[in-house]
């Protein structure tokens, strides 16, 4: 034990491998943009009719088809995540496509990046589902848990005034439920139930790993960071500037806590393309990643953040820091690509913009998004291929 | 007109500090806000106080009130008012509340009257009526928010054009906070209100604006329907604010009920 630890004292400029998941939204390709427009979001008021159910079937296929091969290519995981009422993600129930990526899958772990605790009345069907799927993988699942985007807060009606509250409250409910022997009861604030006893168990023991996706509030950090949780935390669609900063307030946090972040800890999840060079790189997946902020991700602040879904505190500072920033301005390529919120780039520039991001942060956990906005799926076959063969390697082994 | 005197003066039940400013003496008018609170002394204040006592506290949560943890919902709030009046120890009170602030005082009402004298409804949230739907506060900009509040466009720019005082918009913020809690699910009204309002045997009047986008005027009739001695008053060319847009109209049917005396005491 002390010589593996003096070695590790050795080698402390070495860093352990990146776990890779490869994460895709499922958005609505074939969506009008230019009609879309006229609605006040692509979120919860556009109208249904703008899916047409035949586009959309082969868009489930072509989408479920390039997850997969993520096994193929070598990924770690597969990533798919939650939104409702959205052209943004054809996703809102996560579980129903982890089931079909796991009946075409053998090893590959299935990151379901994040339920959304708070919105539903009964978390025990969550620790079910997952359970189930824990099962049914024989122990492939990560399970992200999140409190859904503020748009989630119009879809469902749920308060956001009571979200943190909710949130916290069904973790417990979620966790217990998998860890103690049931029949239980649970007497909380928002849940109460007489009998806890899900069936079926959870195939990993204790439980499947719980991540932690954020924009990187203060509290979620606290929360996550604590000894008896440990979760990585990924933060998601952020800047290069704020992600170091998240991450290092996660690191900053686990010392409080009097221990040190391990890498597996600290994720990082961000579109990504690789071309065969910057320019052309830029070419192809430019107009797309316009689309996934501009168009796909298109809100009002009224819907991104209602009353309540961020402490009062940490609202009222964003209200300062929103009034230097201005409405919400059209993000352009150039501009995402500068400010390192999405790393579009020949393979070499890939490389050095991870390469940078882990000198500066340490992160362990990375969650590429390798399809967005509009990207065909030629571009995108092609850019899953290109980042397993020419990007991941570089940060496969101990370096 | 000039602007009267008034006093903040701030009270304390069960260790929950309420911030109330009030003016005038006479019969006691207890004004009940709506989700946004009251920014600044009404024009609609200074042509009662004259007559009455006016009294307007920030309701729990909002204002300069505290927020106690325990107060969840719209119920709690008139649990917690009936809780302020006796310890007020006031005999009679004329309740006036706009909104949020009139489906809390009809929650109070229905519960326990004996300090109560009249009730003065101005468009108030509370009850739902299937089939006619509401504007939707919560996704307006802050822009089409003034602009849905009023019927008269110079009001709402006069609220768009306002300059933020000093500490405004964190007081704002915290409103909104406290009118998502009470307000957001089910969205503005209680599914117990409207089967009870029948309890309500106090002097009523329903005061509402022709031409309110938030909550529409034919809420109105339902609300007549549940307390058939109400009197109703649908105002002309006037939104949701009425006791701003028409102060005038709003303060003679409040002082009408004050001057008959309301309910006589027990």
């Amino acid at each position: 034990m002390r010589a593996r630890r003096a070695l590790a004292g050795r080698r402390r400029r070495r860093e352990p491998a990146v776990i890779f998941v490869a994460f895709h939204l499922m958005p609505y390709r074939p969506l009008d943009l230019a009609a879309a427009e006229k609605h006040r979001s692509t979120w919860v008021v556009l109208p249904n009719s703008f899916y047409d159910p035949v586009k959309g079937a082969d868009e489930y296929e072509s989408h479920l088809s390039v997850l997969a091969d993520a096994e193929r290519l070598g990924f770690d995981g597969i990533g798919v995540n939650e939104h409702h009422q959205t052209a943004y993600g054809l996703m809102p129930a996560p579980n129903l496509i982890a089931s079909a990526l796991i009946q075409r899958t053998r090893h590959i772990k299935i990151a379901i990046l994040g339920r959304a605790l708070p919105l539903v009345s009964n978390p025990l069907y969550i620790a079910e589902e997952t359970a189930m799927l824990d099962n049914l993988s024989r122990g492939r699942i990560i399970q992200g848990l999140v409190r859904g985007i503020g748009a989630e807060y119009h879809a469902s009606g749920v308060n956001p005034y009571f979200s943190h509250a909710r949130f916290l409250e069904a973790h417990d409910l979620v966790l217990k439920a998998w860890t103690q022997p049931g029949p239980f009861a649970f007497e909380g604030e928002f849940f109460d139930f007489r009998y806890v006893n899900v069936w079926p168990r959870p195939y990993q023991q204790p439980h499947p790993p719980i991540w932690i996706p954020s924009q990187g509030s203060a509290e979620t950090v606290a929360w996550a960071a604590a000894p008896e949780r440990k979760y990585p935390f990924l933060v998601t669609f952020s800047g290069a500037d704020l992600v170091v900063r998240y991450l290092t307030s996660y690191r900053e946090q686990a010392r409080k806590y009097g221990y040190e972040a391990a890498a597996g800890q600290l994720g990082w999840a961000a579109p990504v393309y690789v071309g065969d060079s910057d320019e052309q790189a830029r070419r192809e997946a430019g107009a797309a990643v316009e689309s996934l902020f501009n168009n796909f991700l298109r809100m009002p602040w009224e819907m991104l953040i209602p009353p309540g879904y961020m402490s009062l505190a940490s609202m009222q500072n964003f209200m300062r820091s929103r009034k230097a920033l201005g409405s919400n301005p059209h993000r352009s390529a150039d501009e995402l690509i500068d400010s390192g919120t999405a790393l579009i780039g020949s393979a070499l520039s890939v490389r050095h913009k991870i390469a940078e991001m882990r000198e500066r942060t340490g992160f362990g956990i990375m969650v590429p998004l390798l399809q967005f906005g509009t990207l065909d799926d030629t571009l995108t076959r092609r850019n899953f291929e290109r980042f397993a063969a020419e990007v991941m390697p570089h940060f496969r082994k101990d370096q | 007109m000039e602007a009267m005197e008034h006093e903040t003066s701030r009270f304390v039940v069960r260790d929950v500090g309420v911030n109330v400013r009030h003016a005038g003496a006479g019969e006691r008018v207890l004004f009940l806000h709506g989700a946004a609170d009251v920014l600044e002394w009404l024009p609609f204040f200074d042509l009662l106080a004259p007559q009455c006592e006016l009294l307007a506290p920030d309701h729990p949560g909002f204002g300069d009130s505290d927020d106690p943890p325990w107060i969840h919902h719209v119920a709690d709030l008139a649990m917690f008012y009936l809780d302020f009046l006796e310890d007020m120890n006031w005999p009679g009170v004329h309740l006036v509340g706009h909104a949020l602030g009139g489906w809390l005082a009809a929650e109070i009402a229905i519960r326990n009257a004996t300090r109560l004298r009249s009730l003065t409804l101005i468009a108030p949230e509370g009850i739902r009526l299937k089939g006619v739907p509401r504007g939707d506060v919560f996704i307006w900009s802050p822009e089409e928010r003034a602009t849905n509040l009023f019927w008269d466009p110079a009001h709402a720019r006069r609220m768009i054009e306002r300059p933020m005082l000093e500490g405004q918009s964190d007081r704002i913020l915290r409103n909104r906070y406290a009118a998502t809690k009470f307000l957001w699910q089910p969205r503005g009204f209680s599914p117990d209100l409207e089967k009870w309002l029948h309890r309500v045997k106090l002097p009523v009047s329903i005061l509402w604006g022709d031409s309110d986008r938030v909550v529409p005027g034919a809420y109105a009739r339902r609300w007549l329907e549940r307390i058939p001695q109400a009197r109703l008053e649908m105002i002309e060319r006037c939104g949701h604010l009425p006791h701003v847009e028409r102060p005038q109209e709003c303060a003679r049917a409040v002082l009408s009920l004050v001057a008959a005396g309301g309910a006589s005491r027990p």
